[in-house]
């Protein structure tokens, strides 16, 4: 009954999104008011309705309904509460039906917060938003129906994948889609401003809360992503260049441009039909990622059963998406009028230069993903390739150099003209850092690449570069203490979380480097009582004992870690075995440092004639990879801290005055 | 500065850096291109060369041995059959029977030294190459393998 609640409100969200998208199209073309009030309600209605089915699909799982074939398929009752409730996006249908509930509450949060928003804009944007619910709440309910019910239900279900069975990715999908998803909004204010034919300061204030909070989330998705497959797969990896991650990584580096050049659209009026141009992109990338996870026309390692019929609807719903938000945008973009001109020495200039770069690193990844099914459809299916991280690392790092070199630079320049000798005398303090940080490096850790030094110092300049402009904008040491305590409680909170996530970049640059460069592996087989050698370790494995948790048995290595100094740590990595799915999963035994990260695994044993029973056992020491972890949770941290700012409140700031293109309201960020 | 300025820095600006972007991507795919290969294609073209590629097939039932942290085992797709060898923790998913991807080289006895084995998440999945391989070779029923 309840599913058929679920069903019943799902169709019904369909339809309302149907009946979204012309409504207030018509009324806003018309500029009847109540034709465009309809669209809030609408939009408000079909979260709703969408939150209801999602609802209902939970109650399946929660209380193990299999005659739900979905739960049948994804869920056991032995399984834990929490996997329970994971399990219902731990799947195609839910996971597809969790995809439109985020862009229906990203919907309903335009109709809810947006009163101040210009009416005819507002109406615009929901039917823009509500095409896209049309045409995916199509493909759930016409390819994916995730309330298909069984006869007769079966005893019992067979279960989650175990690997999925896991705080990480519990809430890594989640986290994910609203980052993705959250691109949708960007993309509805474009193409609604293309219609409106206009954009102005006011439209990149509108928008970049949006961007904003969708950015935050993706950064945190991707990470916890890597955070998993860093910990469940037991690979000592966090990052391998396969498709479907760089399904999600292309959205972000589009993205983290868009938020950046809409930076330019608010405060200067200027780069306007770029970033509408960025909007389109950003979500297509967001579009696209939703294609390759679910068609499964890559291998991909972290590939799940997919079906290739849904693939082209998906990529339907992308191409009619995407061409015809560019067509628009060839269509109308000449009528957007440029806006304040700068020189290339500027803050514009070089958030101009942050977009090429980040543009000219997405479409080298893009290239990278997409060519084997370039070459294949070349070819005829003759040739099959996949391109693997040497390609990545060998196009993405040199780009990223510039990049981050410039990061530590663009914030001192004024907006409009720039000096960029007054900007190289204050990053005289972020030189010393760097050169410092290179040098300590060469001494600390001599026989490693001779680019990780480098690496190092990079980080370095960033990090100090970063805390150079914070310092100046509170003129920390230049002014008496109380001045500068002035300066800091009225810095806006934008500019501190501009700090922030460039200093939590600054971070992950350097647990990036150091998980690269100087990374120890060893493989090898024990008995019991046997040691082994890495670095300054000596691995001794202890004891191996059986035991069962809650729906898996598991086998338990006890390994005693010595150091040098005759320091000793126990390490207890596991092997589980899940009866119900048949499967196995590893459980790495890590222990986490300031420096680095002890890794161990251990693998199947065997009987050899001579031996007796010996386990494969894989030690990792993962130097900075903690720092990786950090890096992104600071990054995410600057994103709120920015998010939080009273200007990018919707709804609070300015109600009655009309914001006036190119003047910003809030007080300009010191020069 | 004029407007047709900014326009005509913007435009060199950015066409420098597509074309330094394209030399970066056609230096580096030259070299980091990987093929998929099935057992019956390396018998029909006669891969001699040193360079990586993967390796894709069944787990030969009862083809798996160790020898002490080197794995041996044999990947078919019932045309042609290759052994394969494996210094490394095998990922959870590998079984006998089961598709699997392997990524090395191929020495000069015709043994696949495997640097990487691919695991996928998910035991019901099957690679899509391993599947069309096993589709050309008439093994495959109703979406799955047959023994």
């Amino acid at each position: 009954m309840i599913a058929e609640i679920g069903q019943f409100a799902l169709l019904l969200a369909l339809i309302i999104a149907a009946a979204q998208v012309v409504v207030p199209m018509v009324g806003a073309a018309r500029t009847d008011a109540t034709l465009m009030a309809f669209g809030s309600r609408m939009a408000v209605a079909q979260a709703a309705l969408l939150a209801a089915a999602f609802a209902a699909l939970t109650y399946g799982f929660v209380v193990s309904d299999f005659s739900v074939s979905v739960v049948f398929q994804n869920s056991h009752s032995l399984k834990p509460m929490l996997y329970k409730v994971s399990g219902v996006w731990g799947n195609h249908e839910g996971s597809m039906l969790m995809w439109v509930l985020i862009l229906a509450i990203f919907g309903a949060a335009v109709a809810v917060f947006g009163r101040n928003l210009p009416p005819t804009l507002k109406a615009r944007v929901l039917s823009v938003q509500a095409m896209i619910g049309v045409a995916f709440l199509a493909f759930i309910v016409f390819t994916s129906n995730p309330f298909m019910r069984l006869d007769p239900a079966p005893f019992d279900g067979t279960g989650l994948n175990p690997l999925l069975q896991d705080p990480g990715l519990a809430f890594h999908p989640p986290l994910l889609y609203l980052g993705y998803v959250g691109f949708s909004m960007a993309f509805s204010f474009a193409v609604a401003a293309l219609i409106e034919g206009r954009v102005d300061a006011a439209w990149g204030r509108w928008v970049r809360p949006w961007t904003l909070a969708a950015w935050v989330f993706l950064t945190g998705g991707i990470a916890l992503g890597s955070w998993w497959a860093y910990y469940e797969l037991g690979w000592g990896g966090w990052w391998f260049w396969d498709p479907v991650e760089n399904a999600s990584f292309m959205p972000w580096l589009f993205g983290t441009a868009l938020l950046h050049s809409s930076i330019v659209v608010e405060k200067r009026d200027s780069l306007k039909s770029w970033t509408i141009l960025l909007a389109i992109l950003t979500f297509s990338m967001s579009l696209l990622g939703t294609f390759l996870v679910r068609s499964g026309v890559l291998t991909s390692v972290h590939a799940f059963a997919s079906d290739p019929a849904r693939g082209i609807f998906i990529l339907i719903i992308l191409l009619v998406t995407v061409g015809g938000a560019l067509s628009l945008f060839a269509w109308r973009a000449p009528t957007i009028r440029g806006g304040g001109l700068f020189a290339p020495v500027s803050r514009e200039g070089a958030l101009v230069l942050n977009n090429l770069l980040l543009t000219l690193a997405c479409a080298t990844v893009l290239l990278g993903t997409l060519y084997p099914l370039i070459l294949e459809a070349a070819s005829g299916g003759a040739s099959r390739v996949s391109v693997g991280p040497p390609y990545f690392n060998a196009t993405f790092a040199p780009i990223m150099v510039p990049l981050v070199a410039a990061i530590a630079i663009g914030p001192l320049l004024a907006w409009k003209r720039g000096n960029l000798k007054a900007a190289t005398v204050k990053l005289r303090i972020a030189g010393v850092a760097a050169g410092g940080a290179i040098v300590i490096t060469f001494i600390a850790v001599p026989g490693g690449p001779i680019l990780a030094p480098f690496a190092m110092g990079l980080a370095a300049w960033l990090a100090a570069g970063a805390m150079v402009e914070w310092g100046s904008r509170i003129k920390l040491f230049s002014a008496p203490v109380a001045e500068s305590w002035r300066r800091l409680t009225g810095l806006p909170r934008a500019a501190s979380g501009m700090t922030v996530a460039h200093l939590g970049l600054a971070i992950m640059i350097a647990g990036i480097t150091g998980a690269s460069a100087w990374r120890t592996e060893l493989i090898t087989t024990l008995a019991i009582g046997e040691s082994a050698q890495a670095q300054n370790y000596s691995l001794t494995l202890q004891a191996v004992e059986n035991g069962r948790g809650p729906n898996y048995n598991f086998e338990r290595g006890t390994f005693l870690l010595t150091d040098r100094d005759g320091d000793t740590l126990l390490m207890y990595p596991e092997r589980r075995f899940f009866p119900v799915a048949g499967q196995t999963t590893t459980e790495a035994a890590i222990k986490t440092t300031l420096l680095a990260d002890l890794y161990a695994v251990i693998g199947e044993s065997r009987s050899a004639q001579d031996a007796g029973q010996k386990w494969t056992v894989r030690f990792f020491i993962n130097p900075m990879v903690p720092w990786l972890w950090l890096g992104a949770f600071v990054m995410v941290g600057g994103g709120l801290l920015s998010l939080s700012d009273r200007r990018h409140r919707v709804g609070a700031p300015r109600r009655k005055q009309r914001p006036v293109p190119g003047v910003s309201g809030a007080p300009a960020p010191a020069e | 500065m004029k407007r047709k300025h900014q326009r005509l820095l913007l435009v060199l600006g950015s066409l420098g850096l597509v074309g330094a972007g394209a030399a970066l991507v056609l230096t580096a795919v030259e070299d980091s291109l990987v093929f998929f290969y099935t057992p019956a294609d390396l018998a029909e073209r006669n891969i001699t060369d040193d360079r990586l590629f993967r390796l894709g097939g069944l787990v030969e039932e009862g083809s798996v041995q160790q020898s002490g942290s080197t794995i041996l085992f044999r990947v078919t797709d019932f045309t042609g059959t290759v052994p394969v060898s494996f210094n490394g923790v095998l990922p959870d998913l590998f079984r006998e029977g089961q598709g699997v991807v392997a990524e090395g080289t191929l020495g000069t006895d015709g043994t696949f030294t495997a640097k990487q084995v691919l695991a996928k998440h998910d035991e019901t999945y099957m690679p899509k190459e391993v599947a069309e391989a096993l589709k050309n070779s008439g093994r495959w029923q109703n979406g799955a393998a047959t023994q």
